[in-house]
């Protein structure tokens, strides 16, 4: 099942993202995902190499999840393949039946735990989407035919909906639009306002977009995604929340109430929502029962 | 050593549509160029009448030297909207900047040949890729000004308008936006995706 088909019909669509494990054992990933996603979100969605970290790879944790019955997103990035790879390996997904992708640039290789790679980015995420609606229409990015009927799939893309160079982000969106995205999810969003008037001006793109949501576990965490990672202000007032009540908030029961609230107040703005647990699935029914889903 | 070969014609008609002043950069000699193709190419435009001036002089990667050579040709820059330039990928480089409210182009793309590659001030950088870029980026090369050496625009990694790679390096497409913004010119980047070409010798 595509989301797209979802969204088409006017569904709110809720995804929750998983990381492979550093190793091959997929049981915990299966058990959380059976636990704590299933039946209570559409689709998962599995990162590639998320942070430049090596870990199990997207398509195969996807064919796993999708022989549990799930329905899975796979995540794929333009660092660690060039074009022919990258094209081998959305038609190797859709051999597995898999028919959701997300398709982004990634992390610079120097960010993860293998810094001295090489980065590859022969492709980015607006020419990998090209590439994957080349080879819908039966073309490889070469311009040679594939052989049978071409694959087909919902080509999801990412956008920080509260970067501090917004424009230049909605210019990039923009272009993922115009090369075939047919829908986004955004970076973590702790600002409810700006996600607000990010929509208003992406709602002219005509395509869904997913309210990225991460459970913040502790004000250290917070403050970390503040100093490091793009796209992710966390503003001091839910740093003192996070503060306030030490117990409450190692819980994780401050951190479902932000997450929750953030929700509440964006989603009639947006067409889906897009949980970045973490590590904290078991976190998601709490957060989506709070948030009303 | 470099070349530098002429972009197609098309493309070269539709950078000179408007009043242009041409600066030709001769005289290196880590640079092969076009000289007799460009000056045949020239004259054609110069038929078609937009063209207000060509300057031919040297070395214009170094922008004092630049400066100077330029400064008696001033007034027909200033009234002129689009400065295109024959030279390598760094030459276009200085003089966008240099010239930070005129439109300038590349008439040129650059290859790498094997040897000693001229003597180039350090801040600006030719990744010599062949398909030269500098035409949609106001200037800017997204090669060597951007770590991923993105072609269609910010990565998510940009904070606060640094690269995620280096918090003390600017992010190349944050100076690109900006500079299209303030030429008025962000509609450049509603060009189609784009797909570099490796398929040419020593491309990296």
């Amino acid at each position: 099942m595509r989301v797209t088909e979802l969204f088409q019909r006017g569904e709110f669509v809720i995804t929750a993202e998983v990381g492979p494990p550093k190793g091959f054992h997929v049981g915990h990933l299966m058990e959380e995902a059976n636990n704590y996603l299933k039946g209570r979100v559409t689709a998962v969605n599995v990162t590639d190499n998320q942070s430049s970290v090596m870990r199990l790879g997207s398509l195969a944790t996807c064919k796993a999840l999708l022989d549990e019955g799930l329905t899975p997103i796979c995540q794929l990035t333009c660092r660690d393949r060039n074009r022919m790879a990258l094209q081998t390996e959305v038609l190797s997904a859709a051999m597995f039946g898999i028919e959701n992708l997300l398709l982004l640039t990634g992390d610079h290789t120097s960010l993860g735990d293998n810094p001295q790679s090489k980065p590859v980015f022969d492709l980015d995420s607006v020419s990998l989407i090209h590439a994957v609606k080349k080879l819908e229409e039966g073309e490889d990015l070469g311009g040679n035919k594939l052989v049978g009927d071409p694959p087909k799939f919902a080509k999801g893309a990412v956008v920080s909906a509260c970067s501090d160079s917004v424009d230049v982000q909605l210019a990039k969106m923009e272009a993922k639009v115009r090369a075939g995205a047919e829908y986004f999810q955004t970076q973590a969003v702790f600002q409810p306002e700006m996600f607000i008037k990010f929509m208003e001006k992406a709602k002219g793109f005509g395509v869904p977009v997913m309210l990225g949501v991460i459970i913040p576990k502790s004000a250290r965490m917070a403050s970390y995604m503040n100093a490091n990672v793009a796209g992710i202000n966390v503003p001091q007032e839910i740093l003192d929340e996070l503060n306030k009540d030490p117990e409450k908030t190692k819980a994780g029961i401050t951190g479902v109430e932000i997450a929750a609230r953030i929700v509440k107040e964006c989603k009639a703005y947006c067409q889906g929502l897009h949980i970045m647990a973490l590590g904290w699935e078991s976190k998601v029914p709490d957060l989506l029962a709070q948030a009303g889903m | 050593m470099l070349i530098t070969q002429l972009k197609s014609k098309d493309t070269i008609e539709s950078l000179a549509k408007a009043k242009t002043v041409i600066i030709n950069c001769h005289g290196c000699k880590e640079v092969y160029f076009p000289e007799h193709e460009a000056a045949e190419l020239q004259k054609e435009l110069v038929e078609n009448g937009n063209i207000s001036e060509i300057i031919t002089t040297d070395y214009i990667c170094n922008p004092e030297h630049q400066a100077l050579q330029l400064k008696k040709h001033m007034a027909k820059i200033d009234s002129a909207d689009t400065v295109l330039v024959f030279s390598c990928g760094v030459g276009v480089q200085t003089t966008a900047q240099s010239l930070a409210d005129k439109r300038v182009y590349a008439g040129c793309d650059t290859y790498p040949l094997p040897g000693f590659q001229g003597v180039t001030p350090l801040e600006f950088d030719c990744g010599q890729c062949g398909e030269c870029y500098l035409n949609y980026t106001g200037g800017i090369c997204p090669i060597t000004a951007c770590s991923k050496s993105l072609v269609n625009g910010q990565c998510g990694g940009s904070k606060n308008g640094k690269c995620e790679v280096d918090k003390d390096m600017e992010c190349g497409w944050e100076r690109i936006y900006r500079k299209l913004e303030a030429l008025n010119k962000l509609d450049t980047l509603g060009y189609p995706a784009k797909i570099r070409d490796f398929n040419h010798p020593d491309a990296d």
